[in-house]
């Protein structure tokens, strides 16, 4: 008896920590070397901000956000504002949102309520997949070889329309998915119930799950004007550029200006003023990216509150 | 015992008094899941203005059955069924009918109370709506609470989401809801086996109320439950059967009002059932 209890006795001596035992040593390496890396991570994220912040933040002022860029070259102390290249974003980003949305709600729609997991829809699947990873330059080249070169819109070549076509290229994936994954949350009881009190499968999807998918689709659909609203590439080939005011509704047929390819013409010009104005747009830019993606995350947050 | 022998079935026919008349007629409905055979040979005629429960072992096909009634198997993708089920002069599964008329006058209550997401006055307007109706609303919805035992519960707050609701509250709602639309027969799939005891005692209440107005069928788990609320009884069985390659197929055994079920029931395996022995 006595044996025993003293033997028991060594073995928990030994459940106090001890730091330097081989398995709490190599824990602690491994905590620490996860937490470096996490950290470089974000580090591109945190020096771009402050960065774009430093260069680009100062520079804010009311001429700023409400005047005209002025061509390189003809006044080196002032490059004018970038009022037209906000507006100009704004418009083809709507643009590219009406285009996108109907068609990517309504192939979110399908893909959840109608297809039957045949062929059919999981070649759509695929699809969405590819184009989400398509390249953006290659949805620019796309419209400008199907809608500008051939002034196939009303003869007109470069235009806002053409912009907000290939921006809508690049949303309709994520507008997809998040439709499709949405409705694929609301529980099937819900159809369930809808369809038992008398309802057909038109009216149970209209005034039942979309309803109650609301907020993921809308969350994709702001990830996807995110995404689209500061794209480059696809604009050069397609809205070009502007320096004057898109004042009339036919000017969405006409170049437009817009705020990234304000910055990537700017950027590479050898004069001050005009990279200063390429750095304020950069910074009116990822704020305003800034502010979607956490209105999206909100959104996301109510969501998983709600259920 | 022979299962498929069909002269039980029309046996089953004759115990009905002459004075109900019926609702829903089943002859010789089987189900299958894919290959799979749910249930098989089913006669059954299901008396209007009565409560009939459904009752039997987990796999017997009582649910497949009670789902079969306003098309509700539609949704399982799969599922397909022969032998003929007859509402008021109709054979639900010809081609020409359309399933969603069907659900119009066969409501179905859920095992899980699945409100909409919207108030509770929306979750009742909403089926009378889309079903087209015009007179007043708010004296359907009050009326509909009424008859579903929620009205003292929830009048002074109509405008709140279903979902503040408790669980036995809820199931009320989704009664009131099915309700609305006006339906001749509801069916109730388990409505309480989400429920507490005293939720339980009240939807049992309803349907007391409800069998005034409207045909019952519903499936319970619970055989005191089918003897409380019950005025007649359908018990199921499951056999494994040489011919099926694997599971086993339901097949109703006995058809009676509920006292001579539970009290003098014919087959052993009724007596079995629901004095304990299995299930």
């Amino acid at each position: 008896m006595k044996n025993i209890s003293k033997k028991q006795k060594s073995k928990y001596e030994n459940l106090y920590y001890h730091p330097y035992k081989k398995n709490n040593i190599k824990d602690k390496l491994l905590t620490s070397i996860s937490i470096l890396f996490s950290t470089i991570a974000i580090l591109p994220l945190v020096l771009v901000l402050a960065y774009i912040l430093i260069k680009g933040g100062s520079l804010l002022s009311y001429d700023l956000l409400t005047n005209l860029p002025e061509p390189p070259g003809d006044d080196i102390i002032s490059a004018g504002g970038i009022g037209n290249a906000i507006i100009g974003t704004l418009i083809i980003t709507i643009i590219a949102t009406f285009i996108s949305v109907p068609i990517g709600i309504g192939g979110g729609i399908y893909l959840a309520e109608y297809s039957k997991g045949a062929l059919f829809s999981k070649f759509i699947r695929f699809g969405t997949n590819v184009l989400s990873g398509v390249p953006s330059i290659i949805a620019g080249v796309f419209i400008y070889g199907i809608i500008v070169y051939t002034k196939i819109i009303f003869g007109s070549n470069f235009s806002a329309i053409a912009g907000g076509m290939a921006l809508s290229i690049l949303m309709i994936p994520t507008v997809i998915k998040t439709t499709d994954e949405g409705l694929k949350l609301v529980s099937q009881e819900l159809r369930k119930g809808a369809l038992g009190v008398g309802a057909s499968k038109f009216v149970t999807i209209t005034q039942i799950t979309l309803p109650a998918a609301i907020n993921p689709i809308a969350t994709g659909i702001l990830l996807a004007i995110a995404r689209a609203a500061g794209e480059t590439a696809p604009l050069i080939f397609t809205a070009l550029f502007s320096f004057y005011w898109s004042s009339s509704p036919q000017s969405i047929l006409e170049p437009i200006a817009s705020l990234s390819v304000l910055i990537y013409n700017f950027a590479i010009e050898p004069y001050k003023a005009q990279n200063e104005l390429a750095w304020a747009a950069s910074f009116i830019l990822v704020l305003l990216l800034l502010f979607l993606n956490i209105l999206s995350k909100w959104l996301s947050k109510r969501t998983n509150l709600e259920t | 015992m022979n299962y498929t022998d069909k002269a039980k079935g029309i046996e089953n026919q004759i115990d009905i008094p002459n004075s109900d008349k019926v609702a829903i007629s089943m002859q010789n409905v089987s189900i299958k899941y894919n290959s799979q055979t749910a249930v098989k040979n089913v006669f059954c005629d299901i008396p209007k203005g009565k409560v009939t429960a459904l009752i039997g072992p987990s796999g017997c096909g009582k649910s497949t059955i009670l789902r079969a009634i306003n098309r509700m198997n539609d949704l399982i993708s799969g599922c397909s069924l022969t032998g003929k089920i007859l509402f008021d002069g109709y054979d639900l599964y010809n081609k020409q009918i359309d399933p969603v008329e069907v659900r119009r006058r066969i409501g179905m209550v859920f095992q899980q109370p699945n409100p909409f997401p919207k108030t509770i006055y929306e979750n009742i307007a909403f089926g009378a709506r889309i079903n087209g109706f015009t007179g007043n609303m708010d004296e359907l919805v009050a009326n509909s609470l009424k008859r579903a035992a929620l009205w003292g519960e929830c009048k002074d707050k109509l405008k709140e989401s279903g979902y503040s609701l408790s669980g036995g509250q809820q199931q009320r709602l989704c009664i009131a809801r099915t309700i609305a639309i006006e339906p001749e027969v509801i069916l109730m799939d388990e409505p309480c086996s989400a429920l507490d005891p005293i939720s339980t005692l009240k939807i049992e209440e309803t349907m007391h109320e409800l069998k005034k107005n409207y045909t019952l069928i519903i499936v319970t788990h619970n055989m005191q439950q089918a003897l409380r609320v019950s005025d007649y009884t359908a018990f199921f069985n499951a056999e494994k059967i040489d011919s099926s390659k694997s599971g086993k197929v339901g097949y109703l055994v006995e058809f009676n009002q509920t006292n001579k079920i539970f009290n003098s029931p014919k087959q052993k395996v009724t007596k079995d059932y629901i004095t304990g022995k299995f299930g």
